[in-house]
């Protein structure tokens, strides 16, 4: 084989690592609205590696699908600018408050409309739920094997890949057949930046929704440049069960969230004067803490 | 009444940790829920499995026994255990949040439509009203997470689908052998009748195990860094002030994630959790997520210059100060006083 058809499974997540001052209401809870919206960072991982496979077989596609609200158009165009070669937004009210089992049935109905698919790779999981599940659950949904925890591509020919898996207690290399899906480690490659010819051409990439919402009339260079296009997809444009989408597809519910205001106890404060870092060592001497 | 289930995992025809201490757990939960505990090991040479596990309170473990079973694949342990529920229906199942079992745990609840709660860090029963419905459900699983980056706790159930299912990090539970003379039975499942051959497409070419060279969860002293400890150069300083108290290193996710330290020394809902006598949380802010992974330390020294930080609100000290001018003066002090 000289070319694959790879989809690139990506979401775009508030960045939950840097909840700053500022991103903290008076009560102690967080103030969401003013984090930044970001690519997952595994997801990007996932991308290099799929960006690997096109410089050893440049003839194969990269594909971003990303399921979420019409904003996340901004990781697709951020992919275009890394080197995809385009992307799908699956965006529809009838996906909100899915779970990570109703969202993987939404993605895998989205990917059986997108041809011959050789390899989905997806990061392991993403930074606001951190649960490492959907893309195995796009697996099973799609009756595609699973390669998880993967940190790298040794070997890619024909039909089969050879990746070395990191695992918590060591590493595993393990041969597989094509189609698969793979889900990439943090551990892995950090992705490419961004090219600044790629830039250029990509920046103006955009949804049907997007160009509605903008004045300037692009008709003409959307007709020129298809490939400017992001795909939309909403739940007219895949096959699904009501029953499996959305609230109502998801197994688990949300009884309650608590926001989390550390609870104070008595504590010592001190300063890091000598003196009195002296006395806490004494303290903690004597109470056979240490020593 | 269906059974709360627990998947053990092998390694070298060991039981791991934390299927042993989700068996504890399960134990419990099938106590106040009245029904039977029961377990499934996958693998080859499952001989002294029984031996292992029956003591924790299991009343029925099926064992797959086959040589290609081992190590795990997550195609043939996918079938084994969807086969074995759908006849077995389980109310409950368990599974650590390891590779394993986030591999195999997302997979198996895909084929059965049922819902999965990753990384829980407490498990109790309890009811629910569904107002809309207006239906009422008792003993339902309540499984509590962290989410959003730990800035939220997450109470999640799966009113109607079955089994509710959950995965656990190794640490969170403690383990408890019930009674070494506990009666279970022993079932061996015919490998042939839950496999079939296209399950096996997997070459696993190469496989290096070792246990964690670094020895977190059992050190009595854990200093421990955060991002705010600014580079790997003064993450040394830590490990000097370990090694004269005799402890081991730490660090948040924020730290492993700059590189100061390996993922092997993560503490935290996404890495090991401890209970150490004593915690000095150097540079660290104190988001839940990484919290609970240390806040039943007996005691907590922060170290912070930042005075609101809110590790401090947990903290038995707070030092407010430079990481690089307190450590020095602590190892100085320590040294003077014990010599």
């Amino acid at each position: 084989m000289k070319a694959y058809n790879i989809i690139v499974l990506a979401k775009q997540v508030p960045d939950t690592r840097n909840v700053g001052k500022d991103a903290m209401k008076a009560d102690g809870t967080v103030n969401r609205a003013v984090l930044p919206a970001i690519f997952n960072p595994e997801d990007l991982n996932a991308l290099e590696q799929a960006l690997r496979i096109k410089d050893q077989y440049p003839e194969s596609t990269i594909k971003i699908l990303t399921m979420g609200p019409g904003r996340a158009a901004d990781i697709i165009r951020e992919g275009l600018y890394r080197g995809a070669d385009g992307g799908v937004l699956l965006t529809d009210r009838a996906f909100a408050g899915s779970d990570t089992l109703a969202t993987s049935y939404a993605i895998g109905q989205a990917l059986k409309t997108m041809g011959k698919i050789d390899i989905i790779v997806a990061g392991r999981q993403a930074i606001d739920g951190d649960t490492a599940q959907v893309g195995p659950q796009v697996a099973e949904k799609l009756g595609l094997l699973q390669v998880t925890y993967v940190e790298e591509i040794v070997d890619l020919k024909g039909k089969n890949i050879t990746v070395k898996r990191r695992l918590e207690n060591g590493v595993e290399t393990v041969k597989a057949p094509l189609p698969l899906v793979i889900t990439v480690n943090g551990s892995a490659p950090d992705c490419r930046s961004r090219n600044a010819k790629r830039l250029m051409k990509y920046k103006r990439a955009r949804t049907v929704t997007e160009l509605q919402k903008e004045n300037e009339d692009y008709t003409v260079l959307y007709n020129e440049r298809p490939d400017l296009m992001i795909q939309e997809m909403t739940v007219n444009d895949i096959e699904s069960d009501a029953s499996q989408l959305g609230l109502t597809g998801s197994p688990t519910k949300v009884k309650s969230i608590e926001n989390v205001v550390l609870q104070a106890k008595d504590s010592k404060v001190i300063s890091g004067e000598d003196a009195e870092i002296e006395e806490m060592m004494l303290e903690l001497i004597k109470s056979h803490t240490i020593g | 009444m269906s059974s709360v289930f627990v998947y053990c995992e092998i390694e070298d025809g060991q039981v791991a940790e934390v299927s042993q201490e989700l068996l504890t757990k399960g134990r419990a939960l099938a106590n106040e829920l009245n029904c039977k505990l029961e377990a499934i090991a996958v693998g080859y040479q499952l001989g002294s499995v029984a031996g292992q596990v029956i003591p924790y309170g299991v009343d029925t473990l099926y064992l797959a026994d086959d040589a290609r079973l081992y190590p795990y694949q997550t195609l043939p342990h996918t079938s084994v255990v969807v086969n074995l529920f759908k006849e077995q229906k389980p109310q409950i199942a368990l599974m650590g949040a390891s590779s394993i079992g986030r591999d195999l745990g997302p997979r198996v609840s895909s084929a059965l439509h049922s819902g999965l709660t990753a990384d829980c860090t407490s498990l109790i029963i309890g009811e629910h009203y569904d107002k809309k419905q207006d239906k009422k459900y008792d003993n339902l699983l309540y499984q509590i997470r962290p989410a959003f980056g730990g800035n939220i706790i997450a109470t999640i159930i799966n009113p109607d689908c079955r089994p509710q299912m959950a995965t656990v990090r190794e640490g969170v539970m403690k383990k408890e052998i019930l009674d070494p003379k506990y009666k279970g039975k022993v079932v061996d499942l015919d490998v042939a009748k839950y496999v079939s051959d296209t399950d096996f497409v997997v070459e696993i070419i190469e496989r290096h195990m070792e246990k964690s060279k670094v020895n977190i969860k059992g050190a009595p002293i854990i200093v421990s860094g955060g991002y705010g400890v600014g580079s790997k150069e003064n993450f040394k300083l830590l490990y000097d002030l370990a090694e004269v108290l005799g402890g081991e290193v730490g660090a948040s996710r924020a730290a492993v994630d700059a590189g100061y330290a390996d993922h092997e020394r993560q503490i935290g809902q996404t890495g090991v959790t401890v209970r150490p006598k004593l915690y000095i949380a150097c540079g660290i802010s104190g988001q839940i997520q990484h919290t609970a992974g240390m806040e039943e330390a007996a005691q907590i020294i922060a170290i912070n210059t930042d005075p609101e930080a809110p590790i401090n609100a947990i903290a038995d000290y707070v030092i407010t100060g430079d990481v690089a001018d307190v450590i020095p003066k602590m190892i100085k002090y320590y040294k003077k006083n014990t010599k």
